[in-house]
């Protein structure tokens, strides 16, 4: 996609940075101990906490990945929204007051409080840096996505910003900072949202989404199977074809497009088919790229995504006018959209992907089943696949390193509780928008066909160039809060359970802030290598696979400590060493990560995407075996 | 060394009524999750039926689901809060 990048749009992404800078010199000044840089000082109002939650919580896969998947996709894309709220349900009635009694820095603090165990603080420790890297390459993506169209840069300048910056406010304030941060953020986030969704009320549901938006063209041709013998438009002539994917390669005036062939349900005259026109990139040989035939300056690559019939109380119209929340959703179940599938192969030397109109019905697009395989074409894995997902956001929320350590920066467990409480009104609020954000980019043709986390941006481009910056610049403090979060995450966990605990070295107050700086320094570098290799995967596909780690090393352990006596640390040691090892290598050996490999998914080892429901239930079962055959530590300690 | 808790808060009377009530809360909110991922997966088609103000059965359910933390969450705070008052006067 050609993106320009406007003043109004760098002008407030500069505030924004600044204005997060500025925060970050503030507090810097009053963060001498460890802990004012770990947790704040656990001062912060209950109120700014849950707030600030939701600023951690709602991150570059809540407002890019899931607006983009539902853009694409349709309801799947919700079942993320779903499976991450529900989650809170874990943190609130299950974790988030005995944690806050029992830790005081990490949440390893937690889990090790009754046993003083060496293996406990290095495995929980481990687990907290893998965790805290694989939440990491999504963020980091999406401040590559962001940063194109806003500053017209390229992906890896975006993720290089974004490391700096958070770098800065990290190694400056630690979780003061952040918290502020986050805390204005999340409201930011929450207020433009809820704007946007209005405008797309207001401006209702159009055939045509806009004046400039592309009329794609149609050509009548006489075919045989898929040879064509004549086109109705004699300015193209047929310059090359796939059988396999029923695409035909048209040349006019130089210049080659992609269009797909259709047969006619009933002959038009000497016609019998139909040429409906696609979209295309091809990359050539020498590796120059072309798109829809033509440089990337041409700018022959338009935005799409529209409705092909839009019915109202049984009647097609062609504009429906402002519409409310409910008849948003009905109008779009018994209307028609034209969404765009995808199709990959290789002409001669170059590698194509082009893009075909696909009618889809409302129905099909607001039920489960399009990326989901659960209803047509499902199988018994498709099906584990979809429960596994939504095994792993339900258990994950509880389990992540940077939602813990929130627990940490208020004064009492009842501030905790109350901020969670916050914290799932302000997110769940938010993830019924997300909704209507990635629906709206499915119909009013915005949608860049190479990137889907860019649809919430480029939806409130729709509505006029400043909203597009907020949000961007909105979207992008997203990525600098929830990457702070988990940098003082990783950072705590090397300098304070790594170092202070596991390695037994007695630091200073300042001594240990200042490993923490150096660490976040370490990760914030590693973070930005991982961000640059990662880029073009859905974001939200990848913080659910981040879910799926959390939810099965660290869960388990979680729950058991805080509510089975008979917990030993033999036993959360292997429950989070199973729990981790099992969901990694489940997921390296994934279809997914085949493609990612570049071989073909079919063949990958493990049919699964998603680990939860193999090892979840495998590390509760480490921690109970384990436990019980190793009751005597428990003894020994209590002697 | 473990770094223990930040602070002393004190005994907590209600914490044995707090983490009974959350665990029954919890298995509530959970039977209700388990019943949308088992319609999907067993009885699909019945996502797509209309069921409330021309919307389906998925996104009401799914709505529902959002809305349902919300009010336990509110519900489950004002009774912890009332029978902290009340134990830990």
């Amino acid at each position: 996609m050609i993106y320009e990048a406007s003043i109004i749009a760098v002008v407030i992404f500069v505030a924004f940075v600044i204005a997060v800078l500025g925060i970050s010199k503030y507090f810097a000044g009053k963060t001498q101990s460890s802990e004012g840089y770990y947790a704040a000082g656990g001062t912060i109002h209950w109120g700014v906490n849950g707030i600030a939650f939701a600023g951690d919580y709602l991150s570059a896969a809540s407002f890019l990945g899931i607006c983009g998947m539902i853009a694409f996709m349709g309801y799947d894309g919700f079942l993320y929204s779903i499976g991450y709220l529900a989650g809170w349900i874990v943190a609130l009635f299950l974790v988030a007051e005995p944690l806050k009694r029992a830790g005081k820095y990490t949440f390893t603090d937690a889990l090790d409080n009754r046993f003083n165990s060496k293996g406990i603080q290095i495995m929980a420790a481990i687990s907290t840096l893998v965790v805290s890297v694989c939440y990491l390459i999504p963020q980091m993506v999406g401040a590559g996505v962001l940063v194109t169209p806003l500053l017209g840069l390229p992906h890896y300048a975006g993720v290089i910003i974004v490391g700096t910056i958070v770098v800065l406010i990290v190694a400056t304030a630690g979780m003061a900072s952040t918290t502020y941060v986050q805390f204005l953020k999340g409201g930011l986030l929450l207020i433009f949202s809820t704007i946007l969704s209005v405008a797309l009320f207001m401006n209702g549901f159009k055939l045509t989404p806009s004046d400039d938006y592309h009329q794609f063209k149609a050509i009548k041709v006489v075919a045989s199977g898929s040879q064509i013998i004549s086109l109705a438009d004699q300015s193209y002539s047929v310059a090359g074809q796939n059988s396999k994917h029923n695409l035909i390669k048209l040349n006019k005036e130089g210049v080659n497009t992609w269009w797909q062939l259709e047969t006619l349900e009933s002959a038009d005259g000497d016609y019998n088919a139909i040429l409906k026109e696609a979209l295309s990139t091809t990359i050539q040989s020498n590796d120059s790229k072309l798109y829809n035939g033509e440089p990337r300056e041409n700018q022959k690559f338009f935005q799409v995504g529209h409705m092909s019939k839009i019915i109202v109380d049984g009647k097609e119209v062609s504009e429906t006018g402002p519409v409310g929340p409910f008849e948003f959703l009905e109008t779009l179940e018994q209307s028609e959209i034209v969404r765009f599938a995808k199709k990959k192969f290789m002409d001669g030397t170059n590698k194509v992907t082009v893009w075909v109109q696909n009618i889809t019905d409302g129905k099909t697009i607001m039920r489960p089943g399009l990326k989901f395989k659960v209803d047509k074409g499902s199988t018994f894995m498709s099906k584990l696949n979809f429960v596994s997902l939504m095994l792993a956001l339900f258990f994950g929320t509880a389990a992540l390193p940077h939602i813990l350590i929130r627990y940490y920066t208020v004064p009492s467990p009842k501030d905790a509780r109350k901020s969670t409480i916050v914290a799932i009104a302000a997110i769940g609020f938010f993830y019924i928008l997300t909704l209507y954000m990635g629906l709206g980019a499915m119909t009013n043709g915005v949608l860049d066909l190479e990137s889907s986390n860019m649809s919430a941006p480029l939806l409130a481009k729709f509505f006029g160039i400043t909203l597009f910056s907020i949000i961007s610049a909105i979207a992008f403090a997203t990525v600098l809060g929830t990457v702070s979060g988990l940098i003082v995450a990783a950072s705590g966990a090397v300098a304070q359970d790594i170092i202070s605990n596991f390695l037994g070295m007695k630091l200073s107050d300042k001594g240990s802030v200042r490993a923490g700086k150096i660490s976040a320094v370490v990760v914030g570098v590693f973070a930005v290598m991982l961000g640059i290799m990662f880029k073009g995967m859905n974001v939200s596909f990848l913080v659910g696979l981040a879910f799926a780690v959390a939810a099965s090393a660290n869960l388990p352990a979680i729950i058991m400590v805080i509510f089975w006596k008979k917990t030993t640390a033999p036993g959360i040691t292997s429950s989070i060493f199973v729990g981790m090892v099992t969901a990694l290598g489940i997921i390296l050996c994934s279809p997914s990560m085949w493609e990612k490999y570049g071989l073909d998914p079919v063949n990958a080892p493990i049919a699964l995407n998603n680990p939860g429901i193999i090892s979840i239930p495998l590390a509760f079962i480490t921690i109970v075996v384990v436990s019980l055959m190793t009751q005597n530590s428990l003894k020994t300690e209590s002697a | 060394m473990g770094h223990g808790p930040a602070s002393d808060w004190g005994e907590d009377k209600a914490a044995s009524y707090k983490s009974k009530l959350g665990i029954r809360l919890f298995i509530l909110y959970t039977i209700v999750y388990i019943g949308f991922i088992a319609i999907n997966t067993i009885e699909p088609a019945s996502m797509g039926l209309i069921v409330f103000a021309g919307l389906n059965l998925a996104v009401v359910y799914g709505f529902g689901l959002i809305i349902l933390a919300i009010v336990m969450g509110v519900i489950y705070n004002h009774l912890c809060t009332v029978t902290e008052d009340r134990l830990n006067q």
